[in-house]
């Protein structure tokens, strides 16, 4: 199949959600339930906009979706609980010898 | 209407006439009467259904332009050397958005050291950067080039930038008669922008975006499938123009005498004064022709190649320099004429406004074709560079 490209490099909204950015970084965000009081202050601050408040049996805590997640650590450093800590990728664990 | 106005003038009502929508420049000499004149028209309301907007710098104004052209406005701006230079990102991205709007640069000489005077170095500058290039020898074809530059841009085959380069004060400040075009016939060969996708609120699009490795090579691809599709738009426009207008300025290039064995070729102003000094040659015995280069980008190579297949010596006379390398027209024409035994001088005179006496050009070029003079440049002082 031919491959469709716009002219100008023009593109409708949202398009960029098929853009999965999960995987550039070394790191990702956690969030530690217990400790996240859904201030919502990471929400404001992620850029890549990929760090929500949601609800789940009536507890609110903030989620980070690592499909786009790319690790800066903006959440870890602005939370004001240090609920959010940024953990090293499975792949990127190598042992040095 | 023949008038007697000054280079600025021919442009500006010329400009007038395609009836744009957002005109938006930045002051810089030898451009600033351009917009002034359109700064005029505007306070005067004679221009309808345009915004005129002041920028803070040239980089603003062409981001302005971007923005409205992207809604489906046409657009318009005239800049030079240091304000073309710094509107060169901007630039880039309105080729790659495929953004047609039309731009006059007033050659200029880029600094350092600070020169407002005439040479082709500023354009050049922008050769790369997916915009069409045409340049003018006088003031009427710089009043012609306007309407047939929209065309060009704007034909959905194209939908690229396009430049109209006119030789600062050599041009801009000259006086000349002009017949000055009618709203009719402009109307008539220009009909109103049908943009392919334009920004509105109905439907949010975003322009030029991001293009990972494994996409962005076929954007530039596309890009130069235009510029190569621009080259029969541009034979089109330039046979409609002679035919409505009656003033035929040829097409991607304009060879007088094509069946010499000497060829002259350059481009701009000089061209003017080349036709005189060729006469002269000719009354002289020489078998010299002369080929204007009317369209830098696309470079005409075919038509070139065509042209010049007899040649045996071509004089090109550049007034640009691709510091490290050689006059940018002379590069340009020896990849297009690679494989030919022609053989080519390359001359590079003019720079910052240097005069160019047509005594001076006249034993230049007679003493090329007898063989006493090679490439390089011309009319430079004997000098030597000190530490102060």
């Amino acid at each position: 199949m031919k491959l469709k490209i716009n002219l100008g490099a023009i593109s409708e909204p949202l398009q960029s959600e098929n853009l999965k950015t999960g995987d550039w970084g070394t790191e990702w965000a956690y969030v530690d339930k217990e400790k996240c009081t859904a201030c919502r202050i990471c929400e404001q601050f992620c850029p890549e906009g990929c760090i929500e408040v949601k609800e789940q049996d009536k507890e609110k805590f903030a989620v980070v979706d690592h499909r786009y997640c790319k690790g800066c650590g903006v959440c870890a450093s602005v939370c004001p609980h240090e609920a959010i800590k940024m953990e090293i990728k499975e792949l990127f664990r190598l042992e040095v010898c | 209407m023949m008038r007697v106005v000054r280079g600025f003038y021919s442009v500006a009502h010329s400009v007038k006439l395609c009836r744009p929508n957002v005109i938006c420049a930045y002051p810089i000499t030898p451009q600033t009467e351009i917009v002034e004149n359109l700064a005029e028209m505007y306070a005067n309301g004679e221009l309808e259904k345009c915004r005129y907007i002041t920028a803070e710098s040239e980089f603003a104004a062409a981001s302005i332009l971007v923005g409205a052209s992207a809604t489906g406005a046409r657009t318009f701006t005239a800049t030079c050397s240091q304000g073309l230079i710094l509107m060169s990102e901007v630039l880039f991205n309105a080729a790659g958005m495929r953004l047609p709007i039309v731009i006059v640069n007033t050659n200029r000489a880029v600094s350092a050291p600070l020169s407002i005077w005439n040479d082709l170095q500023d354009s050049m500058a922008l050769r790369d950067a997916g915009i069409i290039q045409i340049y003018v020898e006088n003031n009427q074809e710089a009043h012609d080039a306007i309407p047939q530059a929209y065309r060009i841009a704007e034909d959905r085959r194209v939908l690229l930038p396009t430049m109209v380069c006119m030789d600062g004060y050599k041009l801009t400040h000259a006086y000349e008669p002009i017949d000055l075009l009618d709203q009719s016939l402009v109307d008539s060969f220009l009909p109103p922008y049908q943009p392919a996708a334009y920004l509105t609120t109905k439907k949010p699009l975003a322009f030029g975006c991001y293009a990972p490795p494994h996409i962005y090579m076929e954007f530039r691809v596309a890009m130069q499938n235009a510029m190569e599709r621009a080259k029969a738009v541009m034979n089109e426009v330039f046979r409609e123009w002679a035919e409505v207008s009656g003033r035929d300025w040829g097409q991607h290039l304009e060879v007088v005498y094509p069946d010499s064995r000497v060829f002259v070729v350059s481009m701009g102003s000089i061209v003017g004064l080349l036709r005189k000094v060729v006469e002269e040659l000719r009354k002289k015995g020489y078998d010299v022709g002369l080929i204007k280069i009317r369209t830098f980008r696309p470079f005409p190579v075919e038509d070139l190649k065509r042209s010049l297949s007899n040649a045996e010596k071509i004089i090109v006379i550049d007034r640009s320099l691709s510091l490290g390398h050689e006059g940018n027209l002379s590069i340009e024409l020896k990849s297009a004429l690679y494989g030919s035994s022609a053989n080519i001088i390359s001359m590079i005179l003019g720079l910052g406004g240097r005069d160019i006496p047509k005594e001076f050009l006249e034993k230049l070029l007679e003493d090329a074709i007898l063989g006493k003079e090679s490439s390089g440049f011309k009319g430079v002082k004997d000098f030597e560079e000190v530490i102060p």
